[in-house]
């Protein structure tokens, strides 16, 4: 064959025309089924709760009740307090980690170990009952003070929430600083920069865009985990709407308040994640353009 | 004879039992530009890196700009010197590395700005005017903004050499620059580093272009398995070289790369 002709010349008519036919798009007749059955399902809920035995109004009237609303600031301020404590704990934990000192590799590895490894509720109920191993607190001649003034249900549940969150928040961060290239250490130390000021300018950033998802997932964790303060007789938003059912008897309709408040906070908190992960991507593929 | 920038003396390091640096003795004069060559694993990297005290020596003694590095030497031992000692040390040298080490969250510019204004605690105005002037230098003024991704390889390279030299350093180490690079891109960074070296720049380049070498170089060290194996000019080395590992080595890369 000689190499000029044109490669149509080889084909057939027939095939000439089947080349010219219009291309018809695929369709998903699975998809269109799965959504039918999805619809009809969803509706089926919404009917049954909307027709079940639930005081709607009752929940309506109990949404910006007061004590809901104390309960929800609450909720909010421990959840906060106690992220801030933990990521300080974290940090620190995940550099002592990376220690070239094998003492401080113990201890940050000890704590990882000690919190991870007993449910919160336990700890919890240690820290709110610390008053039975050590009575009083300080230098003894000096100042001292009952451990019951001192720790309170709120107090011991920021230690019990914020220490454990640490342990967890640890792994997250020792991740992130695995995550950034070894030659980033050598380019920061390259330009005369210290561990502490490369550590502060050039790891921690590029570590915070993988860090930033899995921390977002503790702090919505602890916005729920934090109900489990209750117990130690913390006012929270659950505890709370429980106090109201105590004294009113309607209790789906109180839960139905709680739940409705945990996923507006949830829901802010997922926005302020997404923000977030586009401020600390800079630089990165998809959200490369600010 | 003008004091030496660079003079390491019976210069040893081993990694694990393996012996990578052995006996190195090189000075290198102000000005001087050095090429090091030879097969991977002969050690030029990590020559590179014990005088940037990115590795530390355990055999013999370095001065860089005049003083010992890495320790000081005080009743017949040689102590080591502490992290900020260190840190202050490395000031003197910029370092090239491979694969470019740009900072991926900051623009050309700020990677720039970032030493002078963190480590030298320049104002941000000063250093974003040097930083502006070192980009025009290696031909990316108009690529202040963009990130690492939105470079290519040479423009990468060649912002690390500007972020390099805003340190305002003496010595220049350059670790294979080009050899991450597309074949289209390393004329970019070969002619930076050539007008770089025309400035009077002391460098010292580990590389694999020997037509750099032979052009830009007023010295070639040979090294094989951590020893310096021979020195001397580009053309001594290339046309006519003494030892048979230089030649053999010599002939396996021309045979390659033709």
């Amino acid at each position: 064959m000689d190499a000029r002709t044109p490669p149509e010349a080889t084909h057939a008519a027939e095939d000439l025309d089947i080349a010219r036919l219009r291309h018809v798009r695929p369709r998903y007749y699975g998809r269109w089924a799965a959504v039918a059955i999805i619809l009809a399902f969803v509706v089926f809920i919404v009917v049954s709760f909307a027709r079940g035995n639930i005081g709607w109004e009752t929940t309506g009237q109990y949404l910006f009740w007061p004590t809901i609303l104390r309960g929800l600031v609450n909720t909010i301020w421990i959840s906060i307090a106690s992220m801030a404590a933990g990521i300080v704990l974290g940090v620190l934990c995940a550099v002592g980690r990376s220690s070239p000192n094998p003492v401080l590799r113990w201890v940050a590895m000890f704590y990882a170990w000690f919190f991870r490894g007993t449910p919160v509720i336990l700890q919890l109920l240690i820290w709110f009952n610390l008053a039975l191993v050590f009575p009083k607190f300080g230098i003894p001649g000096v100042w001292q003070m009952r451990t019951v003034d001192i720790i309170t249900p709120a107090f011991a549940a920021l230690l019990g929430l914020g220490l454990n969150e640490g342990a967890y928040i640890s792994e997250i961060v020792r991740a992130g600083m695995l995550s950034v290239d070894r030659g980033q250490h050598e380019a920061a130390k390259s330009i005369g920069m210290s561990y502490g000021l490369a550590l502060r300018r050039i790891i921690m950033p590029q570590a915070m865009r993988v860090v930033i998802p899995p921390l977002g997932n503790e702090f919505i964790g602890l916005l729920k985990t934090s109900s489990l303060a209750s117990i130690i007789g913390f006012s929270d938003l659950l505890r709370s709407s429980q106090d109201l059912y105590y004294d009113s008897g309607r209790v789906i309709e109180l839960l139905m308040v709680a739940g409705f408040w945990y996923l507006v906070v949830v829901s802010i908190a997922s926005v302020g994640q997404m923000g977030l992960e586009r401020r600390f991507g800079r630089g990165y593929g998809a959200v490369l353009r600010r | 004879m003008m004091r030496p920038l660079v003079s390491a003396l019976r210069v040893g390091k081993s990694f694990a039992g393996h012996a990578a640096l052995v006996d190195v003795t090189l000075d290198v004069t102000p000005g001087e530009v050095v090429c090091i060559i030879g097969p991977s694993g002969s050690g030029k990297t990590t020559f590179l890196r014990c005088i940037n005290q990115l590795e530390r020596i355990d055999a013999g003694a370095l001065w860089v700009n005049g003083e010992l590095t890495g320790y000081r030497h005080a009743a017949g031992a040689l102590y080591p010197l502490n992290e900020a000692e260190i840190s202050r040390q490395r000031r003197v040298t910029g370092m090239v590395f491979q694969r470019f080490n740009l900072f991926p969250h900051m623009t050309a510019l700020q990677n720039v700005t970032e030493g002078p204004m963190q480590v030298l605690k320049q104002s941000a105005a000063e250093a974003r005017a040097e930083a502006k002037r070192l980009l025009d230098r290696v031909g990316l003024s108009h690529k202040a903004q963009a990130y690492p991704a939105e470079l290519s390889g040479g423009q990468q390279q060649r912002v690390a050499i500007a972020r390099s030299l805003a340190m305002h350093p003496k010595l220049m180490l350059f670790d294979e620059p080009t050899s991450a690079l597309d074949a289209e891109l390393v004329g970019e960074v070969l002619q930076v580093m050539r007008d770089l070296a025309a400035s009077g720049m002391t460098m010292l380049v580990v590389t694999h272009e020997l037509g750099f070498a032979r052009e830009v170089g007023h010295r070639v060290v040979f090294m094989d398995h951590g020893r310096v194996v021979e020195v001397g000019t580009p053309a001594e080395i290339m046309n006519d070289p003494k030892e048979t590992r230089t030649r053999h080595f010599l002939r396996t890369v021309l045979t390659r790369s033709a």
